[in-house]
């Protein structure tokens, strides 16, 4: 630096080597390719957002008769958007636990050769189709699990959520939030899965040469780095779990009510299952309460997501700071 | 509260392959003994095994007995995590724990096993710790900033007030000042030199001046030949290592005259 700034101002400055390259044509080709993917994601997600508004409009001030004797619109969605919530809380409930005691055994318990095909296996049930998973739960778990509902129901029962009348046929919230629980494990389990497996092995090896037992270890240095992505992985459970149509839909004898109630015949209703429950019924004004019940779930979920990522990017900003 | 390692016919594998063989050494107590070699002749793996921390790699394992206090820390009753609380470790790249702060870092190790203890008590122990480990007055203010916020070397010499936090009996050193510029080097030195009043110290380095500095014994690390076994040259004072050693290839290498 210092000889540039000292060498005589007339000395003729040395050529300057060409610095700008030719774009290929590949890496316009690709530019322009990402660009087109990128930009028909956005399209695509407002074009579903302008046909539900469009189209659903009329269907939140259609007459009092196309709301299943609720009144109005609101009446009817606050109940469904309850049982949307609930459901997929239950199930977060129920899977969160597992997919984080699942994906700590193949990151940091299981030996390598178990590992692996547990690994596999765990996607594979990401791979069955939704329609079977409401079928199974409909008829084979309902009834298989109907002794646990009494259970619930003897020693809990002091709690809202088990007072009621258990179910005689077992097809109640609590089966569909089980149903809804192994359809959200395989992706929360993949997620922190691979989340779990980039820990610093730095960070590893200082809590276990602290003296630190293997759950310790985790303590200390595997939940810490993976938090913001367990809280992703988790949310985009939640986001599964809200719009979940077919486990709902089958498992479910619902109506658009609001109780807290998991284990009797009267159960709440989820919007997905509300909307694949009555589409066959095709008046006009049925369609557009329908499609306006989607925009709300559509929003929600946007939401729920737009929530998630926030927590995430917040629990990154903390650790940069 | 020192103690010496007594080491006697070691044997480290990763899976098939043998990594070091056949090592045979006395660590004595309250002193610093380094280890150096050339890269890959099996130092840094030794020092894990006086941890048990080479175990911790999949397919890792070792024969041959390693005696602390007494008891052979390899033998199938013995809790590595119990070893690991008596022989602490500080690590080539600083490490504390991200989303900790100064202080909680400090108490890391004291805080497993969900042991209680009082505010005041906790306090004590991370002002000795930190003063031990010449970090007190730079950081005394900021005790509840994150320990990510200090400097490399000051984030080195927070990990060794964390390692004798729980008050040791031995601590490992893999290459500490590797990461880190030489005022930082200095200060680490320094409080090596502290710390061996009252630790038995283990320390693994690629810079022989270094080991020359602050050690009191030296082992000589080297390979036969690409593909085989490291194995423990030669084991003696370091003043008769860096003057007249017994071995020509320990003196090669000292001079510089390798290869």
């Amino acid at each position: 630096m210092t000889s540039t700034v000292d060498a005589p101002p007339d000395a003729s400055p040395p050529e300057i080597p060409e610095l700008e390259g030719k774009t290929t044509v590949g890496d316009r080709v690709f530019r322009a390719l990402a660009v087109a993917a990128g930009s028909l994601i956005m399209i695509a997600l407002a074009a579903v957002f302008i046909f539900l508004a469009i189209e659903g409009a009329p269907g939140f001030t259609a007459d009092e008769q196309h709301y299943d004797g609720k009144g109005s619109f609101i009446g009817l969605v606050v109940p469904l958007v309850f049982g949307t919530t609930y459901a997929a809380v239950l199930a977060l409930l129920i899977a969160v636990p597992f997919a984080i005691g699942i994906a700590l055994f193949v990151s940091h318990y299981a030996p390598r050769r178990v590992a692996k095909p547990l690994g596999f296996v765990i996607d594979l049930l990401a791979a069955v189709p939704s329609v079977v998973f409401g079928l199974w739960g409909g008829l084979a778990l309902g009834p298989y699990i109907r002794p646990l509902h009494e259970w619930l129901h003897n020693t809990l029962g002091f709690l809202p959520f088990f007072d009621g009348q258990p179910s005689a046929t077992g097809r109640t919230l609590l089966t569909a939030s089980i149903v809804l629980a192994i359809m959200i494990l395989p992706i929360i389990t993949a997620l922190c899965r691979e989340i779990f497996s980039q820990t610093p092995t730095l960070h590893e090896e200082a809590a276990l040469a602290l003296g630190a037992t293997r759950w310790e270890m985790i303590r200390y240095a595997v939940f810490p780095y993976a938090r913001s992505g367990m809280v992703s992985a988790i949310m985009l459970g939640l986001g599964r779990a809200l719009g979940e149509t077919m486990a709902v839909a089958m498992v479910l004898s619902s109506s658009p009510i609001i109780v807290l109630d998991i284990i009797t015949s009267d159960n709440p209703r989820t919007i997905a299952a509300h909307i694949a429950q009555n589409y066959k019924e095709t008046t006009p004004e049925k369609v557009a309460v329908l499609i306006a019940c989607g925009l709300v779930l559509f929003a929600f979920t946007f939401g729920v997501n737009a929530l998630a990522r926030w927590i995430v990017g917040r629990g990154e900003r903390k650790q940069a700071a | 509260m020192a103690t010496s390692i007594d080491v006697s016919d070691v044997h480290i594998y990763y899976g098939d392959f043998k990594a070091v063989e056949g090592v045979n050494m006395t660590v004595k107590a309250r002193s610093v003994t380094a280890f150096i070699g050339p890269s890959g002749c099996g130092k840094s793996t030794f020092l894990r095994t006086l941890n048990r921390m080479h175990e911790v790699i999949p397919g890792a394992r070792v024969e041959g007995k390693i005696m602390l206090q007494g008891t052979d820390m390899y033998a199938p009753e013995v809790d590595p995590v119990a070893v690991r609380r008596q022989v602490g470790m500080v690590f080539q790249r600083p490490n504390p724990f991200p989303t900790m702060s100064i202080y909680d870092n400090v108490l890391a190790g004291n805080r497993l096993n969900s042991k209680r203890m009082s505010k005041s008590e906790a306090d004590d122990i991370v002002e000795k710790s930190l003063r031990g480990a010449n970090l007190w007055n730079e950081v005394k203010d900021r005790l509840n900033r994150p320990g990510m916020g200090l400097s490399g070397g000051q984030q080195q010499r927070l990990c060794i007030a964390r390692a004798i936090a729980v008050e040791p009996q031995v601590l490992l050193m893999d290459e500490p000042c590797s990461a880190l510029d030489p005022i930082s080097t200095a200060a680490i030195e320094d409080l090596i030199h502290e710390l061996k009043t009252t630790y038995t110290i283990v320390i693994v380095t690629h810079n022989m001046q270094q080991a020359a500095r602050v050690s009191d014994e030296t082992g000589f690390f080297n390979l036969k030949a690409a593909g085989q076994p490291g194995h423990l040259v030669e084991f003696n004072s370091t003043k008769k290592m860096f003057t007249n050693p017994d071995n020509e290839a320990t003196e090669a290498y000292i001079s510089g005259r390798f290869g």
